[in-house]
């Protein structure tokens, strides 16, 4: 990240070199500049956005598109991280690293305090993900923010694929998929009345497999889970799980050390690891690209509970 | 992107779009497995046997309920060739300005029609939104050929008649395919069935068809999304003018006039955080310096001084109405035009666009949901506008409700000046 703080602005300028930029360049250099032209509209059009930031590498690279979108200004709004307490601590680190570094502003809405006062319950199966709403959008009414920068990506899910890039929410943060508004060639309507806001997905059109080629590219730093390393695990549901405070092992549940490596980053107590020996970003974008699997398919458990889990969710106002 | 096609489905409710889109995706080995043992549980679950390939989109719970799309769904694949990012938008016509949205960023659509049914009325609508949207390339597959024996004659009379459709509505050369998206009959793999039909498959017409724009031909088109001052010890004098190419190319030492402010300057320097590049072209995201501190903020769009778009404060439109409430003459509406908006008034309607005889009607005392008509349309504050026809990256604009802000329809600007 800071990498793109130091590296800017030295020596000549160069004549336009057609596999960095634009659409003389490749595909991701036009999904690099249609992300960017997507954060300045809003940056443009909106008194108060925030920008979702969990460490996780999508939100990795939302936020490094965010600090190209606007450099050489500094970044003008907060991040916001719903914690479900259930966390990797490596990720964790990285994500309080990244935020001093960059000196940016983070809040924090753990699920936990939520807990603790009685406006959640912990859920029977003990899993967090779906709990992220209510301190969601609890926080996006106390600070008024009007527009939220997620990086969802139309291939991760069936209902994401349906998504526009720029989405109303109501009052109560909710997703209607019926009453979706036209969106226009790149024209985007983020109009909303008192008490709405927008969630804004400049990386919808970004598919697992660019998102590594990207971050290799830019050299955009991610936490070290990503990579393969040995881990104490355990097997459920068909995948591998960390052992730990919350759920697990369970009984005749064994740990055992492997190599393995994190596809995606959510709720520690559900998201499973694949086994792996990529340990430089090449070897990764060759697994990611050979991987006959999903991302979400081999790591969440949670959205394997029923057909439609993801659309249910954003109905209730989730990311 | 010479490698990439955005491509979009299209026809009426039923003819298989859904369907071929899965096709393509199964056959070109880009469903992981675990989709597809979901696509299998699905279609087990409600009662089915053979794979339901449409389910591969139809991801909504009222959609796989009623076994329709309501909603485009965004699919990215590849083959060998390129890439393709793939709109599948509904047929009914309740959801046309869901296909409107899909069809909106195509290069090419491909339109189905039901061999059985042949051309119905949301197949004209549908050609009607493409031909709107100067969708470059349409591709006609006539779909469910197996319920038909492949029966060459049942194909030649739906392509001569949508030939002539598309004619009617200027609609150059269209590729004509004989399919089954059920069982892939020349969508990905030339059928046995079809021994008299000598053309691509759909797939390699997708891989063939020419993309990509000709910037350097193109008119220079910079709106400027915001100026970037930021004050910092490190660049306290920094004025920067963030925006996206639209179209054409931009060089270090062009001379350039932002409109409709008037004011004029030349760009010293184009910013990007990898450094100063001394060109950039349609599509790129940068960062434009200027000799002058001249009134360029949002709204404005440079162009070179002798390449300039119209400034107007009427247009002469062509609209397609996507809400549910009729337009009127006399509507008071917001403009969203590039990065500016503009309070305007509807002061007359032209005409409207009759799916029957395909001609323009008389002017209409209304235009109703999912038609297309012009207008004459008074802005509030002048514009600086291309016509549609010449530019599809800088002639599109919204027509958005000031009370509520909903978008109601989908705007070009005529190639004419407003009377
Ligand atoms: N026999 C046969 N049936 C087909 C073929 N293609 C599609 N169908 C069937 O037609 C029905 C409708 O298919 P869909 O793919 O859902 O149609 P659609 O055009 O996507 O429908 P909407 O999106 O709701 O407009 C399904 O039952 C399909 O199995 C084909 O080539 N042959
Ligand atoms: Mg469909």
């Amino acid at each position: 990240m800071t990498a793109i703080l130091t590296r800017i602005q030295r020596g000549n300028p160069h004549p336009d070199n057609p596999a960095e930029c634009g659409t003389s360049g490749d595909h991701l250099a036009a999904l690099e500049s249609e992300a960017v032209h997507i954060i300045r509209e809003v940056v443009a059009e909106f008194d108060r956005p925030v920008l979702l930031f969990s460490g996780g590498k999508d939100s990795a690279v939302l936020l490094h598109l965010a600090l190209r979108a606007l450099y050489p200004a500094p970044l003008p709004f907060p991040l916001l991280h719903v914690d479900t307490g259930h966390n990797f601590p490596e990720v964790i680190a990285f994500r309080d690293r990244v935020v001093a570094d960059l000196g940016l502003r983070l809040h924090v809405a753990a699920v936990q305090d939520w807990i603790d006062d009685g406006r959640l319950t912990e859920r029977p199966d003990g899993t967090r993900n779906p709990l992220q709403t209510v301190p969601l959008l609890d926080t996006i009414n106390e600070h008024r923010f009007d527009a939220v920068f997620g990086g969802a990506r139309r291939d991760e899910d069936r209902a994401r694929a349906k998504e526009r890039i720029v989405s109303l929410r109501d009052a109560f943060g909710g997703w209607d998929p019926r009453r979706q508004r036209p969106e226009l060639w790149s024209l985007y309507n983020g109009r909303h009345t008192a008490g709405e806001h927008v969630r804004v997905f400049p990386l919808s059109n970004w598919t697992e497999l660019d998102i590594w080629h990207y971050i290799a590219r830019r050299d955009v730093p991610i936490p070290d889970i990503y990579y393969a390393h040995p881990r104490e695990v355990f097997a459920r549901d068909g995948m591998w799980l960390t052992a730990g405070e919350w759920g697990g092992p369970r009984n005749g549940e064994r740990i055992v050390t492997k190599s393995v490596r994190y596809r995606t980053v959510g709720d520690a107590s559900c998201t499973g690891a694949v086994e792996s020996t990529a340990v430089t970003i090449d070897e990764v974008v060759t697994e990611v690209a050979t991987s006959r699997i999903t991302e979400r398919g081999a790591t969440r458990a949670d959205d394997r509970l029923s057909e439609a889990a993801m659309e249910d969710r954003k109905r209730d106002g989730y990311f | 992107m010479a490698g990439l096609l955005r491509l979009t489905t299209a026809g009426s409710v039923d003819d298989g779009k859904s369907t071929l889109v899965g096709r393509l995706l199964q056959d070109t080995q880009s469903i992981l497995v675990d989709q597809l043992a979901a696509v299998d549980r699905a279609t087990r679950a409600r009662g089915g046997v053979e794979l339901d390939l449409a389910l591969l989109t139809d991801g909504l719970r009222a959609e796989r309920e009623q076994g329709i799309t309501i909603d485009v769904a965004y699919r990215y694949f590849a083959t060998p060739t390129r890439k393709f990012v793939l709109a599948d938008c509904p047929g009914h016509v309740q959801y046309t300005r869901n296909t409107v949205t899909g069809a909106s960023t195509a290069e090419l659509a491909v339109v189905l029609v039901d061999a059985r049914n042949g051309l119905v009325e949301q197949t004209r609508r549908h050609l009607a939104v493409m031909a709107f949207l100067r969708v470059p390339h349409v591709m006609l597959a006539v779909n469910k050929m197996d319920l038909m024996d492949f029966d060459e004659p049942t194909f030649r009379r739906i392509e001569s008649e949508f030939a002539a459709v598309a004619r009617s509505l200027g609609v150059p050369d269209v590729v004509s395919v004989p399919v089954s998206a059920l069982h892939g009959d020349n969508v990905a793999t030339r059928s046995v069935r079809t021994s008299w039909y000598r053309g691509p498959t759909l797939l390699d017409h997708l891989e063939a068809v020419p993309t990509g724009r000709e910037a350097v031909a193109e008119p220079m088109r910079f709106p400027v999304q915001l100026v970037l001052r930021p004050r910092t010890a490190e660049h306290p004098d920094y004025r920067g003018l963030a925006g996206q190419i639209a179209s054409g190319v931009l060089v270090v030492g062009d001379d350039v006039i932002a409109l409709p402010s008037g004011g004029r300057s030349t760009v010293t320097g184009i910013d990007t955080p990898d450094g100063p590049v001394l060109r950039a072209t349609a599509g790129q995201s940068v960062t434009v310096l200027l000799a002058d501190e001249i009134d360029a903020g949002r709204g404005e769009v440079l162009a070179r001084l002798e390449q300039q778009p119209r400034v107007v404060t009427e247009l002469a439109a062509d609209l397609c109405w996507l809400a549910d409430r009729p337009l009127r003459p006399g509507a008071r509406v917001l403009i969203k035009h590039g990065t500016r908006t503009v309070r305007a008034i509807v002061t007359a309607l032209t005409g409207r666009l009759d799916l029957h005889t395909l001609h323009h009607t008389e002017p209409p005392a209304s235009l109703e949901l999912n038609e297309i008509g012009g207008a004459l349309i008074r802005l509030a504050e002048p514009l600086a506008v291309d016509s549609y026809a010449t530019d599809r990256h800088t002639g599109g604009f919204l027509v958005i409700d000031i009370a509520d802000g909903n978008t109601l329809a989908a705007g070009l600007v005529g190639s004419r000046d407003a009377a």
